[in-house]
């Protein structure tokens, strides 16, 4: 029982850190109708960012976090406006092909320039507190708590401001909203510093719990994060927050059954087999094509 | 497909070529006489050639972009190097050899049929995550299958790959694909890319379409992927991964979409492009893409998309000269 | 007289919307029957679930006494009818030849590997296509821009390219969404011409939407009327011209709507 307990606490901690990285994927997915494929990149290269920052400055947690989080927000604004938006009324596979390479870009170049994985500074002195036979660090504590109150503030801002609703109205139309005098350019721009910022929180978090860094965590990370976007219902907010949770127990439970080479096996089998059986995602819905 | 300026020289001009061609390959293997480098550039060239057109049956031809040719790649590879070192090692490479480029080609071909029927419910950005899902767990299953080596690899694989059997596949492949896009099943593959639900509505099986092309797709990445094994004689699941895949579609969109000769132009300014770029180590990672990327933006189609050298056309597509009007 | 197309208490709703309600309609063999009915009054979705793009939520599509809704829009295209679309959907990239030949292969019989294998039968079979197609596109008044790309077409020769690729597929039926969109009166008139050489040549049974009254009224030999996605009058053109129903759904609007 303890076991299990403390594994769901590992589990949480994990689904957390894919949630951010989720929501990413979902909302440039919900407002641009395109996958992200240089999401789960940027969320590496931030975690990049914060080792460099911490190897110039070695700043407090709270600092390290903001201050990433803008540079990846920037990252993020920048590759929409050079690569994304050009392509934004070509065929659709150009934009994929292109989030692709652009990936691939980021990735191969932080490789280059770093071939081996970092060891992190220790950004934050965890605190180790027992409740019984469970374990729980501080570090835990402030990693959950940081994702949680994150989601909880672009939940509000999705629903309650006006550049929230403006984004939800380009998902739902991008024909004629622009004609209502919504800035549709600076909406998406938003919408992508968003994400990425989101991302680049995830990759100081990812950093503070595990810290060895490579270039190959947008691969191993990111991407699985996009498999909890698709298995929420990629576009569906929401949904990218409870495949994330559920990505993150199915991958801790795995390992305590299976050996931990069959994890990746387990997890884009899982996303085959939802998307034959519920091809929108637990909490998306099909659109309809006009005849 | 569009215009042509050109007619094909006759036939017998064609086949001399070609048999020329095979003699050459022949000679060269025969007494040596190009040197080791070259040899191996030259198979390089004709299995990028074979996974080029045959990717871009699904992605040019038929408009879907899948990013899972590396896997049936994977699957031609470790299938064909069983056959060939661990249940027919006995045999003489003469037979053995292509026996195991087929089960190689047939197992992957198999699998494109899984995923062919799942191409019937979802198409674009969908199907392009089903592939890569697909990619991803064949490449995670190789890593858990010991017989074949595990994340190790698969050592001791014999120097089959010879410059002849490459040219051979190659013009079998080319012979291939060009029928079946100039037949009903080629232009129905076309029809999907351009309006599929045009292309029901006018009898189009859309279904038989979508799985004749993925399953020749992946039979020919399979082949190719076979090939590939026997010319390295050693692999590991992390040769197969998205890099490879990345490195065919940028053969086929430099070359360009729905095109026989686009796809050998890409695939050989590709071969070219990366034997200049191998000083440059895990740099040339990130000129690849970048590539992808700026064709993208600047000529998504490729050099010759949707057009076609007049030597790879049948001559009954070309336009009766006097006797009609 | 048979019914070549039948149309029993057929409903289409998208989730809360009822596209059609209750659509009744019978397409004796040899005529032209018309719908009209204005925007929005479920005349496409009709035509989409005849032909099988939509699985009506109710109700049966039946074909030479067939039941023919839920197969697929392939096959009730193989089993003969036809369609063009309102706004034209051509394979744009495509040669006109292609166009036409794409629509022929409906009734080719060889196997994709034959295909690959060149086997002698599958040579046969592209030869006949293309000169069948050539004689079709000749008829149409298109065998000159044959190897052009359809999408080049002026909108006119599109609009007849659209006509002969169904053609292609020998039809019993045909499904015309708005033959005359886009045309002036002049071009309307040579299109009565044409759709009649259409029937006696082939002589195809013809089902269309028009929202050209003149065209429908001496075209057709039987009109219904929808509103609501529901059956408001059928009969002759006459007999339709002077229902009070009609003339205050539709015909009532006529002056400020074409």
């Amino acid at each position: 029982m303890d076991y299990f307990a403390q594994q769901a606490i590992n589990a949480v901690q994990l689904g957390s850190i894919y949630a951010l990285i989720a929501l990413g994927y979902s909302m440039v997915y919900g407002v641009l109708v395109m996958i992200n494929f240089a999401h789960g990149d940027v969320f590496m290269v931030s975690s990049f960012f914060c080792f460099l920052l911490l190897l110039v400055l070695p700043v407090p947690f709270g600092a390290a976090l903001i201050i990433v989080m803008l540079a990846t927000a920037i990252l993020g604004v920048a590759i929409e406006r050079l690569a994304y938006r050009p392509l934004r009324n070509a065929p659709r596979v150009s934009a994929i092909i292109t989030a692709l390479g652009c990936g691939l870009v980021i990735q191969n170049t932080t490789l280059s320039l770093s071939p081996y994985s970092q060891r992190m500074p220790e950004l934050f002195v965890p605190v180790l507190q027992h409740f019984g036979g469970v374990t729980v660090s501080s570090l835990q504590v402030l990693i959950i708590g940081v994702s949680v109150g994150l989601m909880i503030a672009l939940d509000f801002f999705i629903r309650k401001t006006r550049y929230g609703m403006a984004m939800r109205a380009i998902a739902q139309d991008r024909i004629s909203v622009p004609l209502m005098g919504v800035p549709v350019n600076q909406i998406i721009a938003m919408t992508f510093a968003i994400g990425a910022a989101l991302g680049g929180a995830a990759g100081v978090l990812y950093a503070s719990a595990y810290p060895v860094i490579s270039a190959t965590m947008g691969v191993l990370v990111g991407w699985k994060a996009f498999v909890a976007a698709v298995i929420g219902g990629i576009g569906n907010v929401r949904g990218a927050v409870l495949g994330a949770y559920v990505l993150g127990a199915v991958e801790v439970f795995t390992v305590t059954i299976l050996p931990s080479t069959y994890r990746d096996l387990v997890v884009y089998s899982l996303l085959l087999v939802i998307l034959v059986f519920k091809p929108y995602g637990l909490l998306g819905r099909p659109s309809v094509q006009k005849v | 497909m569009m215009r042509w300026f050109k007619q094909p020289p006759p036939r017998g001009v064609l086949l001399a070529l070609l048999a020329a061609g095979l003699a050459a390959c022949f000679a060269i293997e025969q007494f040596g006489l190009v040197d080791d480098y070259v040899r191996f550039v030259l198979i390089t060239l004709g299995i990028n050639i074979i996974l080029c057109v045959s990717l871009n049956l699904v992605n040019g031809w038929m408009g879907e972009f899948s990013v899972g040719h590396a896997g049936f790649m994977a699957l031609g590879a470790y299938l064909s190097a069983c056959v060939s070192v661990k249940w027919l090692g006995w045999g003489d490479p003469l037979w053995m050899f292509p026996l195991a480029v087929m089960a190689g080609g047939l197992l992957a071909g198999a699998v494109g049929l899984l995923l062919g029927l799942l191409s019937f419910k979802t198409r674009g950005d969908y199907l392009a995550i089903i592939t890569l899902a697909f990619l991803m767990i064949v490449k995670s299953g190789i890593e858990n299958i010991p017989y074949v080596g595990g994340p190790r690899g698969f050592l001791g694989i014999g120097n089959h790959t010879t410059l002849l059997w490459t040219a051979v596949w190659t013009v079998l492949t080319l012979w291939a694909i060009r029928n079946l896009v100039y037949s009903r099943f080629g232009r129905g593959i076309v029809a999907v890319r351009e309006d599929e639900i045009a292309a029901n509505a006018m009898g189009v099986d859309t279904r038989k379409a979508k799985l004749a092309a993925f399953v020749v797709s992946s039979f020919f990445g399979g082949v190719a992927g076979a090939l590939f094994a026997h010319q390295l004689q050693f692999i590991n699941p992390g040769v197969f991964d998205i890099v490879k895949s990345t490195e065919i579609l940028v053969m086929v969109y430099l070359g360009g979409i729905g095109s026989l000769g686009g796809s050998i132009l890409g695939a050989a300014a590709f071969t070219i492009l990366a034997q200049v770029l191998q000083p440059l180590g895990t740099w040339r990672m990130v000129i690849l893409p970048l590539i992808l990327v700026l064709l993208m933006l600047f000529r998504p189609r490729g050099i010759m998309g949707m057009r076609e050298f007049p030597w790879f056309v049948p001559r009954r597509e070309f336009p009766a000269k006097e006797d009609k009007k | 007289m048979s019914a070549l197309l039948e149309v029993r208490d057929v409903t289409m709703r998208f989730g809360g919307l009822v596209a059609v309600a209750d659509l009744n309609l019978e397409v004796t063999q040899g005529h032209a029957h018309g719908i009209i009915g204005p925007n929005g009054a479920g005349k496409t979705t009709a035509f989409n679930v005849i032909t099988g793009i939509y699985t009506p939520t109710a109700g049966d599509v039946l074909f030479r006494g067939e039941i023919i809704s839920g197969r697929r829009p392939s096959a009730i295209a193989r089993g003969g009818i036809a369609r063009t679309f309102q706004n034209i959907r051509l394979f744009r990239d495509l040669t006109v030849l292609d166009n036409v030949r794409i629509a022929h292969d409906a009734h080719a019989r060889y196997s994709w590997p034959g295909a690959m294998v060149q086997l002698p039968s599958a040579r046969r079979a592209e030869q006949e296509s293309i000169e069948h197609c050539t004689d079709l596109l000749e008829k149409f008044g298109l065998v000159d821009a044959a190897y052009e790309r359809a999408g080049d077409l002026p909108y006119g020769s599109q609009r007849r390219l659209e006509i002969a690729r169904a053609m292609a597929l020998q039809p019993s039926l045909l499904l015309l969404d708005e033959p005359a969109a886009g045309m002036n009166s002049a071009e309307t008139l040579k299109l009565v011409e044409f759709l009649g050489w259409l029937r006696d040549h082939f002589s195809v049974t013809m089902l269309l939407i028009e929202h050209h009254m003149q065209l429908v009224m001496t075209f057709c030999d039987r009109i219904t009327v929808l509103d609501f996605g529901k059956t408001i009058a059928e009969g002759s053109p006459d007999e339709v011209r002077n229902d009070p129903k009609v003339i205050e759904a539709y015909l009532g609007q006529e002056d400020g709507h074409e």
